[in-house]
């Protein structure tokens, strides 16, 4: 037969245990104690945008996917946008994030129009803007999954910087992201070097070869794009542009039926 | 004024026994020492002009302007004390630009004069503040054409067709009513508002003053913007033609 204790180890009863956390009575238990978390991945995607200096300006493209994973969920989204007559803007990563950033701009631009000070966003300063905002987004551990292509005319001189989610940033007469930055880099690199001071017309055809060749590689990408434009005439945005594929060799690929 | 001595003036938070607020007078006093301001409501737009008194050689040109740009689409000529009149700007901009974020649209002018109003009112009801010594007229250009209204110091407000404040507010009024508004573009207008503002300008008391003018409408694509320099300039001739022959014909009677 066991004997009682003489007296009790435990200090009391139906309590915590020492350096445990109290549950008060009454159906809250324990209080949430797991590290703060973030979505940390993007939803619906956009793919690679490119941007390419010409003799007079530059053009911005990026095709009109929005991706949901690897599901192609929506095949109308703008990923360009005009910020003013000199400035364009376009975004590849999360579409959401690029909806917010779209309205913060929107907002900011009205207000520096309200003002009629002869001052408002160059390409320069927007660009410099949003390498800010974006490091201090993955300062914060909570970042705009966007990689930003910024173009416009500073000074009358043609201007194209490139910003990611961590806020690198970097200006180049020729930038691309996502899977354009493998794929059309080289491309837009070799085209721009061989001819520094392209046509429009030249600009907007190599932009579309580019175009191409990553709707035939990209599997998030679609045969569909916008065309963002700045000269000093101001910016044309030519929408929906649909250039023309031949799948003829199609035929020769075997072993995915 | 017979109120003075009487009390209840102190306050914007107590009636008088006789059923006013002195306080709500007073500022609507502090706008009628303020040079004029009037805007005219046409067929394809509205068109501002305000006579800024200068009271100092040693401005700049320009300096102290008193129509201001709210959003895109909407212009505010004030008319007041100037520091009370940039708050109120401010809280409209503020009021536009969360229309903008919730809505996704430009704010209606209706919900905008709303809802500056209840501030513009809001600070009639309590002793710890002074009513705004400003009225304001507010104008758009929507897709049901264009609109304008006007705010006073004790927060009502209503829509216009034509709409002066300010020192010669009697004056401008008048002239208004002369116009058939409804049937007029904003070209035209510009240079009627022109006039009459320097119709009722009193070189007497006052002698150096700016002319501003600014329009929204279909001529701007339903942006409110100042009046570019070549209509301006042809808007201020007209004004003062218009003055030199009515000053001859005057002579004449004489």
């Amino acid at each position: 037969m066991a004997t009682a204790p003489l007296f009790r180890t435990e200090f009391w009863r139906n309590g915590p245990q020492p350096g445990s956390i109290y549950n008060f009575p009454g159906g809250k238990t324990k209080p949430d104690l797991n590290p703060m978390k973030r979505t940390m991945n993007p939803t619906v995607t956009g793919t690679s945008v490119l941007g390419l200096k010409f003799k007079d300006g530059v053009v911005i493209s990026a095709d009109k996917l929005g991706s949901y994973g690897s599901l192609a969920r929506y095949r109308d989204l703008t990923r360009v946008m005009k910020i003013n007559d000199t400035t364009i803007l376009g975004s590849s990563g999360d579409y959401a994030d690029f909806q917010f950033l779209t309205n913060l701009i929107q907002e900011r631009v009205i207000e520096e129009e309200c003002l009629n000070d002869g001052f408002g966003y160059t390409p320069l300063r927007l660009f410099s803007w949003l390498t800010r905002v974006l490091y201090n987004r993955r300062s914060n551990f909570n970042p705009l999954w966007n990689t930003y292509i910024v173009g416009g005319l500073q000074d009358g001189e043609p201007f194209l910087g490139y910003v990611d989610k961590i806020g690198t940033a970097y200006q180049a007469p020729t930038v691309a992201s996502g899977y354009g930055a493998y794929i059309a880099q080289p491309l837009l690199r070799e085209a721009f070097e061989n001819n520094p001071n392209m046509s429009l017309e030249e600009a907007a055809k190599t932009i579309d070869r580019c175009m191409k060749i990553l709707f035939y590689r990209d599997a998030r990408s679609l045969n569909k794009y916008d065309l963002a434009i700045v000269t000093k005439d101001g910016v044309e945005i030519k929408s929906s542009i649909v250039s023309e594929t031949n799948w003829e060799i199609s035929d020769f690929v075997k072993g995915y039926e | 004024m017979s109120s003075i001595g009487t009390g209840y003036d102190l306050s914007a938070s107590q009636f008088s026994p006789d059923g006013r607020v002195f306080q709500v007078e007073y500022a609507q006093k502090a706008v009628e020492n303020s040079g004029t301001a009037i805007g005219i409501r046409g067929k394809d737009g509205v068109v501002f002009g305000v006579e800024k008194l200068v009271t100092s050689k040693l401005y700049e040109v320009g300096a102290n302007k008193r129509i201001f740009n709210i959003d895109r689409h909407i212009g505010m000529a004030v008319a007041g004390l100037l520091a009370d009149a940039r708050q109120i700007v401010e809280n409209a901009r503020d009021e536009a630009s969360n229309h903008r974020l919730n809505y996704n649209s430009p704010i209606p002018l209706k919900h905008l004069t709303e809802r500056v109003s209840l501030l513009v009112h809001a600070y009639t009801l309590y002793s710890f503040v002074r009513p705004f010594g400003v009225s304001c007229i507010l104008g758009s250009y929507e897709a049901d054409g264009p609109q304008m209204y006007m705010i006073d110091p004790s927060g009502v407000s209503y829509g216009y067709n034509g709409c002066a404040i300010g020192k010669a507010k009697q004056a401008a009024k008048t002239e208004i009513e002369k116009l058939k508004m409804k049937d007029m573009t904003c070209a035209e207008l510009v240079k009627e508002v022109a006039k009459i503002i320097y119709i009722v300008h009193d070189e007497v008391k006052d002698k150096n003053f700016e002319l501003e003018l600014s329009w929204v409408g279909d001529m701007t694509g339903g942006r409110h913007e100042l009046v570019p320099p070549n209509v301006f300039a042809e808007a201020e001739k007209h004004a003062k033609e218009a003055l030199e022959e009515s000053d001859d014909s005057d002579d004449d009677e004489l």
